[in-house]
């Protein structure tokens, strides 16, 4: 027999993630929508997934390569900024469609319950499963360049995507609850997201900074795609130190940021 | 053997003594919204931070007073104080005028919003219908629909599976199953939709004014089939509507509210009489804030007649009512509509503009009716097709103080221009 007992509301207690484990199902809809939905009506489709990050690393590679001569840690320019992006934009669309997800749900939101938290993790797959279809580009381009990847290197691959993950989702959650409020976030955050983008070693290494070089780390970005790229292209040694912070660092933000997301999560459906 | 018999035994037992206590349990049930938080719709910050920079002072003052908690709380309590228990199987009916509180109980009920104080206990799996089609994509298939809907009111998907013929015959749309829905016509669209919904099999259903939706065929057959499975599976039901037809066939006993309290809870037919004769000594305010879509929003609903008596009309004279109304996204095949319900809630008449693309901005709609209405009081509501509903914003009154050559009506509604010649042949 299932009783549900309703209280006014608490913060976070252990039954919300049993509760998330029950409502797996519906994530799993939530996500297959979203990519069935998105490339309804038009005419490539999924090709799409692979040609945005195509098209952006042949400009990349064009103006800041060739035309910039943009050192690259002794590696191709187009595989080392390709690598960059493929984190970069797995990291941007991630956040930008978490902070949105409240929002573009808000007619089911305000109808059904479910634990909200559902949507910025849905989102954050849905991205997912784009960053898998790009990573077919960058197979690609390794064997044009004829790079072969290090084995052990591509065993952090995960850890790095979790922090991504926990980046995105972290600061993705932080942003949701504020948009719900305050509108203002739909607007700042593409802006935001250009600046980062120069502020993260995408199209340039981390050693371009000189000896500042340990302030980009604040950004767990730097440590996700300058990993990355040593642990595919072999460019420097793994530098460990950095993955660790990247991952504490990230840890405390997705922690900060469901903590805020439960705790406004009450009024959701009064106020969107 | 024994061991198998005692298991029996203590399962019959467990069942009777869970069977004997009320499956919902409200005590003491309370909501409070703060007021601004509802004026505004949402802000922006820009906003906030341009009241800062217009009155420093003030502001200062205010941030002050709520920090030391003595600032004038401008709170509402939508419920207050609510309390009642529903055994299990029965059908009950929740009637009110706008604003009394229905809807926010079912939010709570259905754990969309949680309450301010007080605890409810639900034995049993709820399913909630406050709208239908909750989640419905334009984009995807009939098929893909049935699926995600049902998904998203907490059905399983082997269950959806196994339902899915059902689903389908129930609606009526077996060859257009694998169209997006995008195409549908309207009434297809709501049939797929509630059909789904009625499929779902929880122990506990709340459902809101749904049937609002639909032509009247369509209702009739959504009402016996609600019907069957109270009737068949024993389901408990709580059942909001303005449709008085519809509470009196289905419900047994009625719980009245207004303003946020019970005012009774009992069998139907009294139940209904005291709405009535409530709702005839009071005036019903326009709440504007359920009318927030993403598309568009209603601003203003204003009585345009030169009289100082707001809703009030002479018989014969014309009915003139102005909206304004955002719009914030492009809308093709924009229909307006308004509809005039007797107080029982059955339809009198509707009528609507003509279909027009909308695009993004502010709209003034001028409306014009011709009133062949019968002095009474009748429930003015609007539409926006397949959009948007708003039932019941205002309560029109017709009086008869001018007409000196018409002193009394023939029973009915509606008074039809007629002309009638008797000539001796």
């Amino acid at each position: 027999m299932e009783t549900t007992v309703i209280r006014p509301r608490k913060t976070f207690s252990l039954k919300d993630i049993k509760e998330l484990w029950q409502y797996r199902e519906l994530l799993y809809f939530f996500v297959w929508r979203d990519l069935k939905v998105r490339y309804k009506q038009t005419f490539v489709g999924v090709a799409w997934a692979i040609f945005q990050p195509f098209i952006t690393m042949v400009i990349f590679s064009i103006f800041f390569g060739s035309l910039a001569k943009m050192p690259s840690d002794g590696v191709p320019y187009p595989i080392f900024v390709y690598v960059g992006l493929l984190f970069w934009q797995f990291f941007s669309t991630a956040l930008s469609d978490t902070s949105n997800t409240l929002i573009s749900n808000q007619s089911i939101i305000t109808k059904v319950y479910f634990p909200r938290l559902i949507l910025p993790i849905s989102s954050v797959m849905t991205k997912f499963v784009d960053f898998l279809i790009a990573t077919l580009i960058l197979i690609g381009l390794m064997f044009y360049y004829g790079y072969m990847p290090h084995i052990s290197g591509l065993l952090i691959l995960p850890l790095l995507l979790l922090i991504t993950f926990m980046a995105s989702v972290g600061l993705g959650l932080f942003l949701a609850s504020i948009n719900v409020k305050y509108r203002d976030v739909r607007y700042a955050l593409p802006f935001f997201i250009q600046i980062m983008l120069f502020l993260t070693p995408v199209i340039y290494p981390a050693s371009i900074a000189g000896k500042y070089s340990f302030l980009l780390a604040i950004n767990p970005m730097t440590g996700v795609i300058q990993s990355a790229r040593a642990a595919i292209l072999g460019t420097t040694p793994i530098n460990w130190l950095l993955i660790e912070i990247s991952f504490i660092s990230t840890s405390i933000l997705m922690i900060l940021g469901i903590y805020v997301f439960k705790k406004t999560e009450r009024y959701f459906a009064d106020i969107i | 053997m024994y061991l198998r018999k005692l298991k029996d035994i203590s399962l019959i037992l467990f069942k009777f003594m869970h069977d004997s206590k009320p499956i919902i349990e409200i005590k003491g049930i309370g909501k409070k919204y703060n007021i601004t938080h509802q004026r505004g719709g949402y802000v922006s910050l820009r906003d906030v931070l341009m009241n800062i920079l217009k009155s420093p002072f003030s502001f200062l003052k205010t941030k002050a007073k709520q920090v030391v908690g003595l600032e004038k709380k401008e709170d509402f309590w939508a419920l207050k104080d609510v309390s009642f228990n529903v055994q299990r199987g029965e059908v009950i009916g929740i009637i009110g005028s706008n604003g009394a509180g229905k809807s926010t109980l079912l939010k709570i009920l259905s754990q969309i919003t949680p309450p301010t104080e007080g605890e409810i206990i639900l034995r049993g799996r709820v399913g909630s219908l406050l709208e239908v089609g909750t989640g419905f994509h334009p984009e995807l298939t009939g098929r893909e629909n049935i699926f995600l809907n049902g998904a998203i009111l907490g059905m399983k998907k082997k269950e959806i599976a196994e339902k899915f013929d059902e689903i389908v015959a129930f609606a009526g749309i077996e060859k257009f199953l694998d169209t997006p829905v995008k195409y549908y016509s309207s009434g297809m669209y709501v049939r797929l939709a509630f059909s789904v919904a009625a499929h779902m099999e929880p122990d506990i259903l709340i459902v809101d004014e749904v049937l609002a939706v639909g032509d009247a065929e369509f209702q009739k057959k959504c009402l016996g089939k609600m019907e069957e499975v109270t009737q068949k599976n024993g389901r408990t039901i709580l059942f909001v509507s303005h449709n008085m037809g519809a509470i009196r066939q289905l419900c047994e006993k009625t719980i009245v509210l207004n303003k946020g309290s019970i005012v009774d809870f009992i069998e139907t037919e009294k139940a209904i009489d005291i709405y009535l004769s409530k709702t005839k000594s009071e005036k019903i305010i326009i709440p504007l804030k359920n009318t927030n879509r993403e598309e568009f929003r209603i601003k203003k609903i204003e009585f345009k007649n030169d009289t100082n008596k707001p809703w009030i009309v002479e018989c014969f004279e014309k009915i003139k009512i102005e909206v304004i109304m955002e719009i914030t996204e492009n809308i093709p095949n924009f229909r307006f509509g308004i509809g005039i319900n007797s107080l029982s809630g059955e339809r009198i008449s509707t009528v609507h503009s003509d279909e027009k693309t909308l695009e993004k901005g502010e709209y003034l709609v001028s409306i014009e009716l011709e009133n062949r209405l019968v002095p009474g009081r009748y429930e003015l509501g609007l539409g926006v097709l397949n959009r948007y509903q708003l039932p019941g914003f205002s309560i029109l009154e017709v009086e008869n103080n001018k007409n000196n050559d018409h002193k009394w009506f023939n029973p009915g509604s509606i008074d039809i221009k007629s002309d009638f010649v008797i000539k001796k042949k």
